[in-house]
């Protein structure tokens, strides 16, 4: 009798354990998102219900723009679309997941099954050229920049940063600046100490806040210490030579990229130790709660510090660019791509067309909270910290982002990443230089 | 052929068929696919010998890195596990007044994923301290016990791993509890007994008798809690993001095939891990076997 009930426990444990092992082999994040898309938005399900094709007028456009201000904008461009091209039918194929690693699974396979949706997001550069140019997926764009005149509208620099062997292949709809550092100006009074413009400086006001107990600089998990090593990177070189990193002209093993790393050793002492759990955004608040001083981070920081109620401005939050990095523009874009043997090709193109106008990118950008691509756009809209952006842009020198996936393809920034992760874990500057120069040899254009 | 024979080779066909197209099919399809060039969108299966796993094995650094967290994991988490379940359940075995109980407040946080165990003890052991300190930290620097608080899992390496193992150990102490437990009430009264005759006291009555009659439990629940520790994955995801300070092989897997479409090494990585956890199991299996045709 109690062999038996020892036994029915032994076996009911094991089966619970079974249970768990098996979940234990499905990649949980990936699936719990897809499964979430299935649930709560029924567009986004269409396409894995629907075993036919979509009908002929569909225009289906995938993106990872599913919640706040991103969504908003989206629908704003739809319905713009949906005025001036009434014969189509738009699909909202949207994914959620941050900043699409989800969503590009979801994409991958889908092209895996030779089902390309119409028109998809991906960050402009080297991230959809690496990927999917490199593979043969996408139809250049040459033609429809010059049918539009957006190469008028552009500026001049980022038009090679978007191309590959002299052919255009995304159409940017918004802008993004990466190399940012905030702060709120009433602190730094209360704190005596005032915004830094080069490395000097920024030690010598970090020496200053670590004495009165602040943290001097907010950083969060791994892509923001990527996020961090670039604006370092920048701030330690000029720009010709920065962007020599990306297309081998500049050697990672050189003296340059030795200050970077000389740099970066020491601006890290002065972050929060507990950075790799915390999120972008909770690195940001650091800085709200005066825990912090000063955080580096894109300017989506700023749509960030309006959500806390917190104004542009000295009563409000302040920024500038990273130290040695004043006079350059730091981008990444969110752009569409039009894949070859894309369905209901037209419709994609029309698409391409609202996002690359004035209307729809004047659409967009303002509830995003990203300046538009091209430098036409209305400036009652936006507001003075974008209204700054829109004037940098303008005038700046621009060059890409590594961890938006402009300058670097995915195989190459992930090289790096592991390189800069290993670094953070042992702080050993020379393999940190090693790991740089092989991830370049291995996945880079060296 | 008997019809019973074929009624019985028809019942088992479909299984047969589904395992080995979706299980030994596809671990010949990742073979194939770790030794070749494949990286990048388009499949290609160049045969490169070798190089993935020679690369990943003498050259690379992530890799070890993961290699030597999954062996201190495993200690920290087996160890924790086997000791404290056996305790838990020499304890039970004592006939309590409230052992179902208990036995059930033992295993209900099996009953949880390790997702959710990250995100809580996430928590639980924040790392912030001064005037962010929450969680653990906040609770033992109430209590006065100050030189308890610590960094937690964001300790240097190698220790933060270890950490983690600490939840793991929560979460499947229970198991181990039960499976002990198991063995133990079918150790019969008898020999206990003979023991208490022959002069043994309480301590030496399991640690000469009891115990070492456990050993086919114990085996059970180093092979059930090994496998599930060389495949970890989630608790850690779920606990730290992505940090390489404490990666694992399987993370590394999932990051090099997804994000930076490095199929090939990703397939190279899979099969190590295969490969470790077959070590473990098969021996287990065979073991099993030979016992089931000796009854």
């Amino acid at each position: 009798m109690r062999n038996r009930r020892a036994l029915a426990l032994l076996a009911a444990a094991s089966l619970l354990v079974m249970t768990s092992a098996c979940a234990d082999d499905e990649p949980d994040i990936v699936d719990d998102e897809v499964d979430d898309i299935e649930l709560d938005d029924p567009e986004a399900a269409e396409y894995d219900v629907l075993e036919s094709p979509p009908e002929e007028d569909a225009v289906e456009v995938f993106t990872w723009w599913t919640a706040g201000g991103e969504a908003e904008g989206l629908d704003a461009m739809i319905a713009i679309f949906n005025d001036e091209y009434p014969e189509y039918q738009f699909v909202n194929a949207a994914v959620a997941g941050g900043a699409g690693t989800a969503a590009r699974a979801v994409l991958a396979s889908r092209l895996a099954a030779g089902d390309p949706p119409s028109s998809w997001q991906g960050h402009a550069g080297q991230e959809l050229i690496g990927t999917y140019v490199v593979a043969g997926q996408l139809e250049p764009l040459n033609f429809l920049f010059e049918e539009e005149g957006w190469l008028d509208v552009l500026p001049e620099a980022i038009i090679p940063q978007i191309s590959h062997e002299g052919n255009i292949y995304s159409v940017p709809v918004n802008i993004h600046r990466a190399n940012i550092l905030w702060y709120l100006p009433e602190q730094l009074d209360a704190f005596g100490v005032d915004v830094p413009t080069t490395w000097d400086e920024f030690f010598a006001v970090a020496e200053e806040l670590e004495a009165q107990g602040v943290i001097p600089l907010a950083l969060g998990e791994a892509w923001t210490a990527m996020h961090l090593f670039e604006t370092v990177l920048l701030g330690t070189m000029d720009v010709p030579t920065y962007d020599g990193l990306w297309d081998g002209t500049t050697d990672w093993g050189g003296p340059e990229v030795a200050e970077a790393i000389e740099v970066f050793d020491r601006v890290l002492e002065y972050t929060n130790p507990d950075a790799p759990t915390l999120s972008w955004d909770q690195a940001t608040q650091l800085v709200i709660d005066g825990d912090a001083a000063f955080n580096i981070m894109g300017d989506w920081a700023a749509g960030y510090f309006g959500a806390q109620g917190l104004e542009p401005g000295d009563a409000g939050y302040g920024w500038a660019p990273v130290p040695g990095t004043d006079g350059v523009f730091q981008w990444l874009s969110d752009s569409f791509v039009l894949p070859v043997d894309a369905h209901n090709r037209d419709g994609a193109i029309a698409w391409l067309r609202v996002a690359g106008s004035r209307e729809g990118q004047d659409a967009f950008n303002p509830i995003k909270g990203s300046i538009p691509a091209r430098t036409d756009g209305d400036r009652s809209l936006y507001d003075e910290y974008l209204l700054s952006a829109m004037d940098d842009w303008e005038t700046d020198e621009v060059t890409g982002s590594l961890a938006h996936g402009t300058v670097a393809s995915d195989a190459f920034k992930s090289e790096i990443d592991t390189a800069i992760g290993l670094f953070l874990s042992d702080r050993d500057a020379a393999g940190f230089q090693d790991g740089l120069v092989s991830a370049c040899t291995i996945a880079g254009p060296c | 052929m008997t019809r019973d024979r074929l009624t019985a080779a028809a019942m088992l066909a479909p299984s047969v068929i589904l395992v080995g197209i979706f299980v030994y099919g596809f671990i010949a399809w990742s073979v194939r696919v770790s030794l070749s060039d494949w990286q990048g969108l388009i499949p290609s299966y160049n045969f490169v010998g070798l190089e993935n796993f020679t690369q990943l094995i003498f050259h690379d650094r992530r890799f070890h890195i993961g290699i030597r967290n999954t062996g201190m994991f495993s200690l920290v988490f087996l160890g924790g596990a086997i000791v404290l379940g056996l305790m838990l359940a020499i304890l039970l075995d004592r006939k309590l007044p409230a052992e179902n109980l208990f036995r059930s407040i033992f295993l209900f946080p099996m009953a949880v994923s390790f997702i959710v165990t990250g995100v809580v003890w996430r928590w639980l052991m924040n790392p912030a301290l001064g005037t962010r300190m929450s969680g653990l930290n906040l609770l033992f620097d109430q209590l006065g016990l100050d030189f308890l608080v610590n960094q937690w899992h964001m300790t240097g390496p190698p220790w933060g791993i270890a950490f983690i193992g600490i939840p793991a150990m929560w979460q499947m102490t229970g198991f181990a509890m039960a499976l002990f437990l198991a063995g133990l009430r079918s150790i019969p009264e008898d020999l206990r007994e003979a023991a208490r005759v022959d002069g043994a006291s309480e301590f030496q009555l399991y640690v000469r008798v009891i115990i070492p009659l456990l050993r086919p439990a114990l085996l059970s629940v180093v092979i059930i809690l090994g496998h599930i520790s060389l495949k970890i994955f989630d608790l850690i995801i779920a606990m730290t993001g992505r940090q390489i300070a404490l990666d694992v092989p399987a993370i590394y897997m999932w990051t090099t095939t997804f994000d930076a479409n490095n199929f090939n090494r990703g397939a190279a990585i899979g099969l190590l891990l295969l490969l470790s956890v077959a070590v473990l199991v098969i021996p287990y299996l065979w073991y099993s076997r030979r016992q089931e045709t000796e009854l």
